[in-house]
């Protein structure tokens, strides 16, 4: 029996237990957060792994359950926990990485005063990822999905003494908002059209794979693009990107787990989970490729001109996303999950090695460091790892994945196919770039903390190599010569489906783009000074400034609706405002009136007395008189 | 002579309600008022010896009457003097406390 599977939905209490250990605990007790935090993370991450194991076994059936949460009439809402073969494949790089983070911030939170809170929101995150991915229908979906959205920003805004680290969170809060509320239109639009209202995703699957007209084209269509909004805004795809490079404020550990390997990857799987809506639909399987290719080649030519380490890595994260929206828009989705899968791993790995560096010279300037490679061998070495399986050498995992994306490019839209080898080419570029200037040659501020740097302690270096290691290994689940990932994936008779043409193009860009980024950053610089900045200035200074994308929205939306708001405002005040005020003064002024009468003379006060008694006399003689 | 008795009551009356509405002396005012009174003693008295009922009642009545105004104008003038050291005035303009 899947002994393991029935009771996967412990998976995410481990953490939400644990984040209310720690709350409950206090800020006093700091190494018993380290520890609560790190051992149920491990905890589930065993736990998932046991289920990825009973879900290897071959014709594993998928696992539903829950129980009746709202029933309204005769509508029932349910809630419960699903999984399929791709949901545990989600657990369990969640929970890894989410472990190795945990075991990560040990090391690089050490000193942070408020590191218990930090402990509380990673496992309170991690509880709503957990949720996420184990959820059975679209609302429950929904719920996790704000809620790792608030984890976002509480982390992102984790130092929010420093006020860049306000506005960062904010503005990924807002951004991601925008795509959020297409994803609550979507979710609506669904539980009006689907039959009996149902949200669950086996439903969904049932009703758009056989679509007999249930639901008519242009709905389908407009739930796809509402859902890919979400995901959009998720994922940090263009138009929607911008609140990615900022989230780059929170802590690293932070940016490794939120914002490479696991909620950005969110909105790839939402799309991936709702698969079926988007077949149905022509126009948004094209928009989504589209996206994603123009994303994948857009971030990546930000990241070459960027001098902040991490937010290289968060543009590379930005188009890497794009390469795994290019391939569910392609309609390989298992292509797109292999990636995110792999990317998880060695982005992780990426960003972790960033936050080693960081964490050794307090800076985030590649301009100023260099020759770090001595100094610290270990990371220097899991970083150029990491950094070679991004790029795309072989054997590691990334050239894999990007492989499978771009072999189902090359037969389906050759435009995508040179677009996603453009961008593969200039991630090799700034991956080398990154390389060169931080790890070799020598240090260029003269800073005491660069030259004097010292290696990170085993606490962090530890999962840096177990990352590594991954980072090596993860692509062999699926090579051009053995399909079994994606057969395992979607339950479908996998086909190699090798080209020998991507793979020479893929390892040739990969190649081309290390040489080329060691030309211009490397050796060429040591000698003349003279880089790619100088040659093109216009061209890096468009890249330098994110094409002013971040301005532009400043100016339209921003200014649009502060001005907006400053002519409601102005209304509320003068129009409104104005209204309420004019009925005091009136009521003043018939105050005012009324005072005179009472102005304390008793004799007056009589007069009218006796005029009134005039007034009734004259009236009952009057009526005597007429009747 | 009934009528009589109670047109030369009204005329009283009506000098006495005009003096305690418009006099601004306070005890001309209290004289006003015993006019006002005296008004009533005189209808009182009238009604109790021409009346559609003839009885003493009227006359004991009125002789209460007197006495109650006696003690009246006893407390007022007191108030008055009073009132007269510390204000300094008895002009009953002043006396607009109740206002605030």
């Amino acid at each position: 029996m899947d002994t393991y599977t029935n009771i996967a939905w412990v998976i995410p209490l481990l953490p939400l237990a644990g984040f209310l250990v720690i709350t409950a605990l206090g800020r006093g007790f700091r190494a018993a957060s380290v520890w609560v935090g790190s051992a149920l993370s491990l905890a589930s991450f065993v736990l998932s792994l046991l289920v990825l194991i009973e879900r290897l076994k071959p014709n594993a059936v998928d696992y539903n359950n829950g129980f009746d949460w709202i029933r309204i009439g005769d509508y029932t809402l349910t809630i419960g926990f699903e999984v399929t073969n791709l949901t545990a494949l989600m657990l369990v790089v969640v929970t890894l990485v989410g472990f190795l983070v945990n075991v990560y911030s040990a090391g690089y939170m050490k000193d942070d005063e408020r590191i218990t809170v930090f402990y509380g929101y990673v496992s309170l995150f991690s509880f709503s990822m957990l949720g996420l991915v184990l959820s059975d229908n679209m609302l429950s979906f929904y719920l996790f999905w704000e809620l790792v959205g608030v984890c976002s920003f509480l982390l992102v805004g984790f130092w929010y003494a420093r006020p860049a680290a306000r506005a960062a969170a904010k503005k990924a809060f807002i951004v991601t908002r925008i795509g959020d509320a297409g994803l609550f239109l979507a979710i609506l639009l669904l539980f009006w059209y689907m039959p009996e209202h149902s949200l669950s995703f086996t439903m969904i699957e049932s009703v758009f794979d056989h679509q007999g007209g249930t639901i008519t084209a242009g709905i389908t269509t407009l739930i796809a693009l509402l859902i890919f909004l979400g995901a959009v805004g998720k994922s940090g795809q263009f138009p929607l990107h911008v609140w990615l490079p900022d989230a780059m404020e929170g802590p690293t550990p932070i940016s490794a787990l939120i914002h490479a390997a696991t909620m950005v990857a969110a909105g790839v799987f939402l799309v991936a989970r709702t698969f079926d809506i988007f077949q149905a639909s022509e126009a948004a399987m094209t928009t989504v490729a589209y996206v994603g290719a123009f994303t994948a080649i857009f971030a990546a030519t930000i990241a070459l001109a960027q001098n902040d380490m991490k937010r290289i890595l968060a543009y590379s994260t930005i188009s890497q996303l794009g390469f795994m929206m290019l391939a569910l828009g392609l309609g390989s989705w298992t292509a797109g999950i292999f990636h995110l899968f792999t990317h998880a791993f060695f982005k992780a790995l990426l960003f972790l090695g960033a936050g080693s560096v960081i964490h050794a010279v307090h800076t985030q300037n590649i301009q100023e460091m260099g020759g770090l490679g001595k100094s610290m061998r270990v990371t220097a070495w899991t970083f150029a790892i990491g950094a070679l399986a991004l790029s795309g050498i072989p054997p590691l995992s990334g050239f894999w994945s990007k492989d499978a994306i771009l072999t189902v490019a090359l037969e389906q839209n050759p435009l995508l196919f040179v677009v996603g080898l453009a961008a593969a080419f200039c991630t090799a570029l700034y991956m080398t770039r990154l390389f060169v200037l931080v790890f070799l040659g020598k240090p260029k501020a003269a800073k005491a903390s660069i030259a004097g740097a010292k290696e990170s302690p085993a606490v962090m270096t530890a999962p840096l190599i177990a990352l590594a290691a991954l980072a090596v290994i993860a692509g062999f689940v699926e090579t051009p010569w053995n399909g079994w990932f994606a057969s395992w994936l979607s339950d479908e008779a996998g086909a190699s489906h090798g080209s020998a043409l991507a793979i020479v193009l893929s390892i040739a860009a990969g190649m081309l783009g290390i040489v080329s980024g060691w030309l211009l950053f490397g050796k060429r610089r040591e000698r003349s000074g003279a880089g790619f900045a100088e040659r093109m200035p216009g061209l890096v200074k468009l890249a330098e400034n994110k094409y002013y994308i971040d301005e532009g929205y400043e100016a339209v939306f921003v200014k649009g609706l502060r001005g907006l708001g400053t002519a409601l405002a102005a209304f509320d005040k003068y129009v409104i405002g104005g209204a309420v005020k004019l009925a005091g003064v009136c009521a003043n002024a018939a105050g005012k009136l009324a005072l005179r009468l009472q102005n304390g003379q008793v004799q007056t006060y009589s007069l009218a007395a006796v005029l009134g008694i005039v007034v009734i006399v004259i009236a009952i003689i009057g009526r005597r008189m007429l009747s | 002579m009934l009528p009589s008795y109670l047109t030369m009551a009204a005329i009283l009356f009506c000098i006495g309600l005009y003096g305690a509405l418009a006099k601004r002396n306070a005890i001309i005012v209290l004289l006003s008022l015993e006019l006002m009174l005296n008004a009533v003693n005189l209808n009182l008295v009238a009604f109790s010896k021409y009346g559609v009922v003839p009885a003493l009642t009227g006359q004991i009545f009125s002789i209460f009457t007197i006495t109650v105004a006696a003690a009246e104008a006893a407390v007022a003038v007191a108030i008055l003097i009073a009132l007269f050291r510390s204000r300094g005035t008895v002009d009953v303009e002043a006396f607009d406390r109740m206002r605030r």
